[in-house]
């Protein structure tokens, strides 16, 4: 074991530069760290400059992604002597714009995140109902992989469709509307639907499945997606052979 | 909205990467994405090759002929082998990624993928001798 | 075209999925086995007599016509992502899905008037 690690880690500080730099800190290479630790340490000890977003460091709160050598990862998930000898890299998440060193700008994903109602619809317009909402251990079973997102926008970086299609609503956010259609307790698919057969929606997609290969959470968004598009044919086709029916 | 942004000392200028146009080579499992969408070209290629075969059958038994004498060239031998391997690849990525797509519940429990993957290459093994059967029946 | 896309993907699924069920053991022996002379190839009048049964123009008809489809689907997409020619977008659908009709109707024709 080595007594310590280089980390390479992205710059980009707009009021003096245009284009983000590159700069190498020599870090203690301690067994039990994660490149959140690193980063941590080249904060409090090398570098305060250094911007980046973290918060729970024990991977539920989606905000410490970024690239590690060139891999989206959770950093607080991402162990240090998985990438012996060195150097490692950090860089932001790809496809999202660069605020200042690791710290990029995550609207387009809150917007999209919006334009799905990630939220339990009632036909009747009011909830919770009287009384609890009763639901049995299969039904829960339908959705609750699609319940595990932590927003965390690995997938949105590893997606090349978002990134050459920046208008594509992306796979997390598909994901957590199926996270709801699946839901026994929900009533909002129809509503749903529009947003999701839109053009940017589902048909963006070509199944390339690096989402789910870096999802930390194992939501499998690229199998969400898939599904949603045989939904989505197969009310496509009911409602032309049957249009009251599809009402 | 605002025409473009506006850069203020609170809202500094952010950097965006353009993607390159060789984005599918900088990865491995990019580079196989794209091997196996590339797998369509061959798949059409043996769609018109059929066509081509229904054609000369049309036309009689000497057009036929050409066709058959057509495909033993070494042309056509070597498309014909490349399309078959790229289409195999086709298969076998499309019978493993069939389970994602298609998920079958039997009384509230999902089927296993690979149960419906077995089941795909089965279909694949019976309808292939079916199909040969009848062919070379017509030999 | 947004409203024919779930159409468009389902000829694409189906299409896709008669490619790889149907589609190497046709090219193992047509492509391969009878030019190199490892089978016999079919006589004339056999296959002739086979391909008129109705049965069997229908199965040619979606072994022609839905590969066809799955290509134009899947091949439009590999262009404008692979090569960003975004600005063509509309020239590609039409020439991608123009030719699979193409074919489609060259099939539907022959079939349907072989005697």
């Amino acid at each position: 074991m080595p007594a310590t690690v280089a980390l390479t880690v992205a710059r980009y500080r707009p009021e003096r530069e245009s284009e983000p730099t590159f700069e190498t800190y020599e870090i203690p290479f301690r067994k039990d760290w994660v490149v959140l630790d690193a980063l941590n340490h080249v904060k409090d000890r090398l570098d305060g400059s250094l911007s980046y977003r973290w918060s729970c460091r024990m991977g539920v709160c989606g905000s410490c992604g970024m690239k590690v050598n060139g891999v989206p990862k959770l950093t607080c998930a991402t162990f240090l002597s998985d990438y012996l000898p060195g150097p490692i890299r950090v860089e932001p998440l790809d496809y999202f714009p660069v605020v200042r060193d690791l710290v990029v700008d995550i609207t387009d994903f809150v917007r999209k995140l919006k334009q799905v109602k990630p939220w339990i619809i009632r036909e009747d317009g009011t909830s919770p109902p009287a009384g609890e909402y009763l639901q049995t251990p299969d039904q829960l079973d339908a959705y609750k992989q699609y319940s595990m997102c932590i927003n965390c926008m690995l997938c949105y970086s590893a997606c090349p469709i978002y990134g050459l299609e920046p208008s594509f609503i992306g796979p997390a956010a598909i994901a957590m509307a199926q996270r709801y259609n699946m839901d026994s307790r929900d009533q909002g698919a129809a509503e749903r639907l529009k947003i999701l057969s839109d053009h940017d929606g589902i048909w963006q997609c070509t199944f390339v499945g690096e989402c789910t290969k870096v999802c930390p959470k194992h939501v499998d968004p690229a199998g969400a997606i898939q599904q949603y598009k045989l939904t989505g044919a197969t009310h496509w086709m009911k409602s032309l052979l049957l249009p009251r029916s599809a009402r | 909205m605002s025409a473009g942004p506006h850069y203020t000392l609170y809202h500094p200028r952010w950097y965006r990467r353009r993607v390159s146009v060789w984005w599918w080579l900088q990865k491995r499992s990019y580079a196989a994405f794209v091997t196996r969408e590339i797998t369509s070209v061959f798949v059409a290629f043996f769609a018109v090759v059929t066509l081509w075969q229904l054609r000369a059958l049309v036309q009689g038994p000497e057009a036929y002929e050409r066709f058959l004498a057509r495909l033993q060239t070494p042309l056509f031998l070597t498309l014909n082998v490349v399309a078959l391997v790229f289409v195999l690849f086709h298969a076998i990525t499309w019978f493993n990624l069939t389970p994602k797509a298609m998920v079958v519940r039997v009384s509230g429990k999902r089927l296993p993928d690979g149960l419906i993957i077995g089941l795909n290459y089965a279909a694949w093994l019976v309808l292939s001798a079916a199909v040969a059967f009848v062919l070379l029946r017509a030999a | 075209m947004a409203r024919i896309t779930p159409l468009l993907w389902l000829l694409f699924s189906a299409g896709g999925t008669v490619a790889a069920l149907l589609f190497p053991v046709h090219m193992l022996l047509t492509g391969v086995a009878v030019p190199l002379g490892w089978l016999e190839a079919p006589r004339y009048e056999a296959l002739h007599r086979l391909v008129t049964h109705p049965l069997t123009r229908i199965y040619l008809f979606v072994l022609i016509s839905l590969p066809l489809f799955h290509w134009a689907h899947r091949f439009r997409y590999t262009l404008y992502d692979g090569l960003q020619l975004k600005h063509l977008t509309v020239l590609i659908a039409v020439l991608c899905y123009g030719a699979a009709l193409g074919g489609t109707a060259l099939a539907a024709y022959l079939l349907w008037n072989l005697r």
